[in-house]
């Protein structure tokens, strides 16, 4: 039987982690289709349809489906169930949120953030904030897996898959969309970013990131940032990398003033090239950094920018 | 109303976790355990809802062994009510902890199930959403606001592109993020109350769930390992050595 995708877009486009999940449902099954569930979403269909590898593209275009509810999509999901043995869904907010609901309601037991699939049945995951990688078989007979998008290579373009329409299914009508506050950037995602240059507290305030942003912009990277950094209000929570925030793993990440706890390696130690830049010789960060440069931030970075 | 919060005893978040030798699990003898840390956010913000009315019990659950009690202590020494503890030998997965939340929601009837929204041990991220989908209640998860009001709860949530607000009717499943507020220390006088405060143990079988794993783990291993590179002295250098590596034209 054939996979299902969770294509991940915001109705104009289709969002690149949609293409990490591709190839991971085709190690499991070659029949992989997509489903793009949303209203006036007609130019992400045509963009999931040029996937490679794609043979299929299920469009639900309803106005229930302009935000990604979990209440409004696990019905349309559970509509097409016959036709499944997986469903998958990159390990984005949206996909985390949607596909336990999915899997309780299949009765099925989750595999969260796979990092590699080693038969149909068969996946590596990452746990204890990826100190430690589990291999995990599952006994059910339907998947339910989400994605760790940095753990596989982006489907190319290409493809020319049918386009089928479904019926939009009725949800509940105990939740509704009131608002969101989406940080707007020219800069590249830092999913899909091949550099990244993060701060942490060192930077001591929203203001300074301003550095980072500077040196950013010369090397066409994206910006990200410690929980610290986040939490003492530099920067919006988007920009979190770690276990709880995004994992990454660029060609180069740079660490500007952050210590490199646990927390926050986990979300970037794949990463290909890791710089940190940090005043204390002894911070931890260097244990794992291919190029340490122990000194002031403040004068590093109007350097880099001068350098660059 | 009544707000349920279930709590996970898991190895302290400041403890690394070291793979046993022979890739059977990860080396939980002699580890230091905590509540999971989103718990305790979850648990905080059932006591500020509390403190601010309209909240006249706070139950706090845990599914694990016997020692979970202690767990279930510490968020009664925060402010928790009372406490129910499922004692299980191993390792109960999201699915069936879903099961007995629901199990033992339908015997409570809380309008508020507050979660974390992910334990640090499994990293699932899964227990929430799917007792939300068991109850067939709406879910608002990786809260950093959560405002009550007649009869429903806005919860405000981090999403990958910023933050994004959606109403819930209530009753309604909550899931916590870092941000949604600072947990406080339990005082020495309130660790104190908290032994006095009842604790009943039950077993999967009261509620007639199944708990029988529907994952094999085959083996547990350790990541690759990065190591310690140079250090460089300069901006010129660290330049030269980036362009060397292809990274920087
Ligand atoms: C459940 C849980 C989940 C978490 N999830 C995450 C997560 O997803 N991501 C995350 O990042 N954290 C996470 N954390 C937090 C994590 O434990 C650390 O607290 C956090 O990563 C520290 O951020 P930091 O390195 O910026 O700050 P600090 O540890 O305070 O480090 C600041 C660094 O800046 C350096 N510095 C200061 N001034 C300068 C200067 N002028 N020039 C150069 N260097 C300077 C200092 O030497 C220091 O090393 C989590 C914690 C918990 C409990
Ligand atoms: N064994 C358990 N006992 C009590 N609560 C749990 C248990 N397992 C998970 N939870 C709750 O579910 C949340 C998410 O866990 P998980 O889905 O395993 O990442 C945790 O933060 C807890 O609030």
């Amino acid at each position: 039987m054939s996979v299902l995708v969770l294509a991940e877009h915001d109705n104009a486009s289709l969002k690149d982690a949609t293409l990490n999940a591709v190839t991971a449902a085709l190690a499991i099954d070659s029949d992989v289709h997509v489903l793009v569930a949303g209203h006036n979403c007609g130019d992400a269909a045509a963009a999931a349809q040029a996937v490679d590898g794609v043979s299929k593209v299920l469009v639900s275009d309803a106005e229930q489906y302009a935000h990604p509810l979990a209440e409004a999509i696990t019905p349309l999901l559970l509509s097409l169930e016959a036709n499944y043995s997986a469903f998958v869904a990159p390990a984005t907010t949206t996909g985390k949120n949607v596909m336990p609901r999915l899997a309780a309601l299949l009765d099925v037991a989750q595999v969260s953030d796979i990092i590699s699939v080693e038969s149909p049945d068969t996946f590596k995951r990452p746990i204890y904030a990826g100190n430690a990688i589990q291999t995990v078989q599952s006994s059910d007979a339907k998947k339910v897996i989400t994605v760790r998008t940095t753990g596989f290579a982006p489907a190319g373009s290409g493809g020319s898959a049918e386009l089928v329409n479904v019926d939009a299914q009725a949800g509940s009508d105990n939740s509704s969309f009131v608002s969101a506050e989406l940080s707007k950037s020219d800069r590249p995602e830092l999913t899909s970013a091949k550099i990244i240059v993060s701060g942490g507290r060192g930077m001591g305030s929203g203001e300074n990131f301003a550095l980072i942003e500077a040196v950013a912009d010369k090397l066409g990277a994206g910006v990200g940032a410690s929980r610290a950094a986040v939490d003492a209000g530099f920067v919006p929570n988007d920009y979190q990398v770690g276990q709880t925030g995004k994992i990454v793993a660029p060609d180069l990440y740079i660490a500007v003033g952050i210590s490199g706890a646990i927390q926050h390696l986990a979300g970037m130690k794949d990463s290909k090239i890791i710089v940190a830049i940090n005043k204390d010789e002894d911070a931890p960060i260097f244990q794992i950094a291919d190029y340490g440069l122990v000194a002031d931030l403040f004068d590093v970075l109007p350097e880099l920018d001068k350098a660059l | 109303m009544k707000i349920i919060v279930p709590v996970k005893r898991v190895i302290d978040f400041n403890v690394k976790a070291r793979v046993k030798a022979d890739g059977s699990g990860v080396e939980l003898q002699n580890v230091k355990m905590s509540m999971n840390p989103f718990d305790e956010i979850a648990v905080e913000e059932a006591i500020r809802l509390k403190e601010a009315g309209g909240v006249d019990e706070i139950i706090i659950v845990s599914i694990g062994p016997n020692q979970a009690q202690e767990t279930i202590r510490t968020a009664l020494a925060m402010g928790g009510d009372r406490g129910i503890l499922v004692e299980t030998g191993e390792t109960v997965e999201p699915i069936s902890v879903a099961k007995i939340i629901k199990a033992i929601v339908e015997e409570e009837k809380p309008e508020l199930v507050i979660l974390g929204k992910q334990a640090i041990d499994d990293d699932c991220n899964q227990t929430g959403q799917m007792l939300a989908a068991l109850l067939n209640w709406p879910q608002g998860t990786f809260a950093s606001e959560v405002k009550v009001a007649d009869g429903s709860v806005n919860v405000t949530r981090e999403i990958d592109g910023g933050l994004e607000t959606v109403k819930l009717t209530l009753p309604a499943v909550v899931t916590t993020d870092l941000r949604l507020n600072e947990p406080r220390y339990a005082s020495l006088p309130n660790i104190m109350k908290a032994k006095r405060k009842e604790i009943i143990t039950k077993s999967t079988d009261d509620y007639g769930v199944d708990i029988t794993p529907r994952l094999t783990q085959l083996k547990v291993e350790e990541p690759a390992k990065r190591t310690a590179g140079v250090k460089v002295e300069n901006v010129a250098e660290l330049l030269e050595k980036l362009k060397g590596e292809g990274v920087l034209s």
